[in-house]
């Protein structure tokens, strides 16, 4: 699903065919994770350390082998709890890229910048390939690249919300700033979110809740596929200007009238 | 505030009613608007003033309940290690003064019982103890705890009060859970509901979860035991209690439990009984006022009620439930703490909430502490 090799998408190294990744977590049924993965044509999937059961039973059995794994750490409240579960991911299989969940309230379920920062020190120096998920603040954003993280995942409102781009602006300043992928991740409840994100310029979208608490998760998977793709052709298309409405107001006091007026046949110019 | 003890006492009595009784269906509507609501619009909530918008509160209830915990259900079974009890609680069928068979198991007794939860495919056990410090102290729950680590990537417990030294105690032996039900909330009433015994000291009941947290527990379960005062009272200090600690300790992961009284062994009849339209608009005032907080129901419910309150609200049932010591593999004649309502298995309840449109999980914690996965 992605634009084609014109526009490769790629984190550490590695080309990922859709920048759309899906999760694992709220769904009524896992059976439905392979047509939800069919439909959103997503190449990569989040799944949280603490629903993986021994033994390949339970959600790791209904995820298709061609998805490349993205586990998280959802539980862990320090860089080492963190570490630790990104740990048992390793040995239970699920390969070495982390999505780093550090979240120390349980009220709000907002990422803690430090320790995330530190998470990504931790795991780098072991190994792994973080992907940290974070406030879309520039300077735990910095903190993480300087550290090593392959990618950030700034939140677009908090987690569960689908509110949307409630942080815009500042994850427009992640975009224009940071040197690796940014990964919008949490918020998005509508395929237009996620089509606004990329058209703002975001390298992909992590979506969960929107697909899987839909009355028809699959349906919704295609809708959110689609609106990617859309957003993104729009990025790279690079969208002509839109003035927006009542932006340029007439000025009270003019700027430009101590210049007199135009001289007659001024406004032809020309040497 | 650093004590919940005071936080309530800037609630008593009489304030509490004067909200519940002062609220009107323009309260009741605020609180379903607001974004985060306060104890005040809560307790609209909880008033009569809601009960012509229950069906509103149930569908906003319903959207948050989706959003945050999706179609999901936690599954868990309790495990009862000991019914000597030397408490009198005049609701309980362990109270002291009840002539039961008593049954105690042992350290390799409970794990062969907890064997036999995990092969239901549990994955969250819930070990439970009468009040007796002799019979069952620390040492024997953590030795129990360690003994069935392995075999559950969460245990918990439901004790007696302990020190937040002894909570650490449990921790460091593989506990990540405590829940402990304060039954009500008023001073006077818990003082005539519990006749003798440790039980007796309420404050230092009130206080256990917050030493839980403070020794390292994970995730603290509190909860009233609806029908031993007014229903707003104790419904309006559990929730409160809830939100402070979500507030006060906001690494750890909070949850309500919703007991009914049921029948037992003894004859302790309810004043306050409470019906099913108010115990739906518990459920529904709870999660629009705590979104994020679990909801526990047990087997103190019915099939039918269980069923209707996971949309609305609740988020974490039990199953494969026995109240009595022993009986799954150990000889048992014990008899039960309560009278179970709903006997489903792990598969009927799986079944059951796949009919829904539900799914229920049996493991939903890995201890970041743990240096390898339970194997």
């Amino acid at each position: 699903m992605s634009t084609g090799t014109k526009d490769p998408f790629v984190i550490a190294g590695v080309t990922i065919a859709s920048r759309l990744f899906i999760g694992t977590g709220k769904y009524g049924s896992d059976a439905l994770i392979p047509a939800v993965a069919e439909a959103s044509g997503a190449s990569v999937i989040t799944v949280a350390m603490r629903r993986v059961d021994k033994g390949g039973k339970g959600v790791m059995g209904h995820i298709p082998s061609r998805l490349r794994l993205l586990p998280n750490t959802s539980g862990a409240r320090t860089a080492e709890e963190a570490l630790r579960l990104a740990r048992l991911a390793r040995a239970a299989g699920c390969g070495d890229w982390i999505k780093i969940e550090v979240i120390s309230d349980t009220r709000y379920l907002l990422p803690d910048g430090y320790g995330t920062a530190k998470a990504v020190e931790l795991m780098v120096k072991d190994g792994f390939v973080p992907l940290p998920y974070i406030n879309p603040d520039l300077y735990v954003a910095r903190d993480c690249v300087a550290a090593g993280a392959a990618a950030v995942m700034p939140l677009g409102a908090p987690i569960g919300t689908n509110r949307g781009l409630q942080t815009r602006e500042m994850l427009a300043i992640l975009i224009e700033e940071m040197e690796v992928p940014v990964v919008v991740d949490a918020g998005l409840g509508r395929p237009s979110q996620a089509c606004e994100a990329m058209e703002m310029g975001a390298d992909a979208c992590l979506v969960n809740t929107a697909i899987a608490t839909a009355s028809d998760p699959v349906a919704m998977a295609g809708a959110f596929r689609d609106a990617v793709i859309a957003g993104r052709t729009a990025w790279l298309a690079g969208p002509g200007g839109v003035k927006e409405r009542g932006e340029a107001a007439d000025p009270s006091s003019p700027l430009t009238g101590f210049l007199g007026s135009p001289a007659p046949g001024a406004a032809a110019g020309g040497a | 505030m650093e004590r919940f003890v005071d936080v309530l006492a800037e609630w008593p009595r009489e304030r509490i009613l004067a909200c519940v009784e002062a609220a009107g269906p323009g309260d009741v509507r605020g609180a379903l608007n607001a974004e985060l609501p306060g104890p005040a619009l809560f307790a609209a909530m909880l008033s009569d003033a809601a009960d012509p918008l229950l069906e509103e509160m149930a569908q906003c209830a319903h959207a948050l309940r989706l959003q945050y915990f999706g179609r999901s259900v936690q599954l868990f079974s309790p495990l009862y290690v000991s019914d000597h009890c030397t408490n009198q609680c005049r609701y309980c069928g362990f109270n002291a003064r009840n002539k039961l068979h008593r049954r105690h198991l042992s350290v390799e007794e409970a794990v062969e019982e907890a064997g036999a939860i995990a092969a239901m495919g549990i994955g969250h056990i819930l070990l439970l103890t009468g009040d007796h410090r002799r019979m069952s102290p620390p040492s024997y729950i953590a030795d129990i705890a360690r003994a069935i680590k392995p075999d559950f990537p969460s245990v918990g417990v439901e004790v007696y009060s302990m020190t937040e030294e002894e909570y650490g105690g449990l921790v460091e032996a593989g506990v990540d859970s405590m829940t402990m039900f304060q039954e009500t909330y008023s001073p006077d009433r818990y003082e005539y509901l519990h006749p003798a015994g440790p039980k007796r000291d309420y404050a230092f009941r009130l206080e256990a979860p917050e030493r839980a947290a403070r020794g390292g527990m994970r995730s603290l379960g509190i909860g009233a035991l609806l029908g031993l005062q007014e229903f707003a009272l104790d419904a309006f200090a559990t929730g409160l209690h809830a939100w402070w600690l979500q507030k006060r300790f906001p690494g750890v992961e909070v949850s309500v439990s919703v007991p009914r009284l049921r029948p037992h062994e003894g004859e302790f009849l309810s004043p306050h009984g409470v019906d099913d339209r108010r115990f739906v608009r518990y459920i529904a005032a709870l999660r629009c006022f705590l979104p994020r907080v679990g909801i526990t129901c047990s087997t103190r419910e019915a099939a039918d009620m269980r069923d209707h309150i996971v949309p609305i609200g609740v988020t974490r049932v039990s199953a494969g439930v026995s109240t009595a010591v022993g009986g799954r593999r150990v000889k048992g004649e014990g008899v039960g703490q309560f009278e179970i309502a709903d006997h489903r298995g792990v598969a009927q309840m799986e079944e059951a909430m796949g009919r829904l449109g539900y799914q229920t999980v049996s493991k939903d914690w890995e201890s970041p502490e743990a240096t390898a996965m339970a194997s």
